[in-house]
């Protein structure tokens, strides 16, 4: 029962809800631990695809991430929270939106804004406004622009763990799909990854250039839908972030109206990643199901209008940080319809 | 199709709050509550598409034909001064509820430095009519746009865990920083 009286609230000890009171064993550690269990995946399979530095890049995210966590509930006066496992989950998630090629004192960097100033500034778990990782991201892209949106590295054929320590050459440098299709157009895209199936497949396995944990589709939709199956996140936010990006996409991202390609806006850049890791945040999200689609939809809108528009090849970090200060707003207008009225007449 | 880009350009890209750092202080002081900062943006609207028309009129038709450019920012200030005159009178009739809440921040508005920065930057860039229209009045948007999202987002701090020494101003400055990193997801656009 510590009550720092530093804070502006009592500490919150006390659950306030109407009987009967039936508990779970579910627990927020549990919980953060199973996301995390279920990133572990795509991380590996990272190490194949793009060396072993995508390890030491994550491992230096998510010590950062639990030094800074340490760090700033020491320096606040708060108790000390981090084997529930939140710290851990910002800081895989902040590594697998950086690219593999980067120095690894850039997520240092971000694991002080994400964890101090975007989560232990508003009042630490359960009160941030903007998901810390994504945060994260966006200050480093802010700061480094050239190493975020450059430090690519090219997928290795066979097993790139084996060959990065037989081989003198650190790595090959390249462009993302959707840099190269924003930048040099469809035919060179063509020329660089190939078209059809055979496209589909290998970007959806992961065999692409791209951020360390956003490339593998197929792990990360396993992932997703074990969460989905253990009821810790629900379908709504993950299929409407995925079905309006391919939407758009189809209705205007070819030449004329109806032309694009919607397969292959849903396998590229970071959407799987982001409809099933980020935009499924508790805290940041709204919570009622109709807002959820609601905000689902707006992030897949806003990604769309940046990937097409926008001066950066891909939005969804954007997107998914637009429309996070909106899902208080949006919760509000689909609040649950009261059962009856106060007394003394409806108001 | 131009005059579509300008305007997307306006709100969102350009946004006179969140990307050029004009008119900070109502940014702060009228985002406490929703209500107050919807009636703020209201304002907002009518003064700068207004404001905007008149400056611009008697940009383009007194001071430029005349070579007294050297007199605009004086000129403006009058002009965007004397309408914020007769917003609040208007306001005071029609309107008690909102003249209240508003208070002291209807008079900000004679020096609020948004109002004045999208008449200098129309005569800067010397709009036609039409686009300077459009730039104006969805500048305006834009600005009521961030200033209804932050009192969303200041609401809900409210009931949140501030530490002590980062509540009130502190943390509002700390969130629109953060916001106009969220914006920066708009740069490029409309270019």
């Amino acid at each position: 029962m510590q009550a720092p009286e530093s804070q502006s609230l009592p500490h919150r000890d006390w659950i306030v809800s109407v009987s009967p009171h039936v508990k779970s064993n579910e627990t927020v550690a549990k919980i953060m631990w199973t996301v995390v269990a279920c990133l572990m995946p795509p991380l590996f399979l990272s190490v194949f695809i793009f060396g072993v530095q995508t390890l030491i890049i994550t491992a230096v995210s998510v010590i950062s991430c639990v030094a800074v966590e340490y760090v700033s509930q020491k320096a606040l006066k708060r108790p000390v929270s981090i084997m529930d496992g939140s710290a851990v989950l910002t800081g895989v998630l902040m590594a697998f939106v950086i690219p593999p090629g980067v120095s690894i004192f850039l997520p240092v960097l971000g694991a002080v804004m994400a964890i101090y100033i975007a989560k232990h500034l508003f009042g630490g778990l359960g009160f941030n406004i903007f998901n810390p990782a994504l945060m994260g991201r966006a200050f480093l892209l802010a700061t480094f622009p050239v190493a975020m949106t450059s430090a690519w590295l090219a997928p290795v054929d066979g097993f790139a763990i084996f060959s990065y320590f037989a081989s003198g050459v650190d790595a090959v440098s390249t462009a993302t799909p959707l840099a190269v299709m924003k930048e040099q157009g469809m035919a060179k895209f063509v020329e660089m990854f190939g078209s059809g199936t055979s496209l589909y497949t290998s970007f959806f396995l992961g065999w692409r250039p791209g951020c360390i944990g956003e490339t593998s589709g197929l792990l990360l939709v396993l992932g997703g839908a074990f969460l989905i199956y253990k009821k810790y996140i629900t379908y709504h936010i993950p299929v409407s972030v995925l079905g309006s990006i391919a939407v758009f996409t189809w209705i205007f991202g070819g030449e004329g109206w109806f032309g694009g390609d919607p397969i292959l806006a849903v396998v590229t850049g970071g959407a799987i990643l982001g409809a099933f890791f980020m935009a499924t945040d508790y805290v940041t999200g709204p919570s009622t199901k109709t807002g959820q689609v609601v905000y689902g939809i707006g992030i897949g809108a806003l990604t769309v209008i940046i990937r097409l528009k926008g001066g950066y090849p891909e939005g969804i970090c954007y997107a998914i940080l637009l429309m996070n200060p909106l899902s208080s707003v949006i919760d509000g207008f689909f609040k649950p319809k009261r059962f009856a009225g106060p007394v003394g007449g409806a108001k | 199709m131009d005059l579509f880009f300008l305007a997307i350009s306006a709100t969102f890209v350009n946004n006179i709050l969140l990307a050029q750092y004009l008119g900070n202080c109502p940014f702060l002081g009228v985002s406490k509550k929703l209500e107050t900062a919807i009636g703020m943006a209201a304002a907002i609207l009518f003064v700068t598409s207004l404001a905007s028309l008149f400056t611009w009129s008697v940009f383009t038709f007194v001071l430029k034909p005349y070579g007294l450019q050297f007199l605009q920012t004086l000129t403006f200030i009058l002009i965007i001064a004397s309408l914020v005159q007769l917003v609040e009178i208007i306001l005071k009739k029609k309107s008690r509820t909102l003249y209240n809440a508003l208070g002291v921040y209807l008079p900000l508005i004679t020096t609020n430095c948004a109002v004045m920065g999208v008449a200098l930057l129309i005569a800067k860039k010397e709009l036609p009519f039409s686009e300077m229209m459009v730039f104006s009045s969805f500048s305006a948007i834009g600005y009521g746009l961030a200033l209804i999202l932050f009192a969303g987002i200041r609401e809900r701090l409210l009931i949140s865990a501030v530490p002590k020494s980062m509540q009130g101003t502190s943390i509002a400055l700390v969130t629109a920083g953060i916001m106009a990193l969220a914006f920066m997801g708009f740069k490029g656009m409309a270019s």
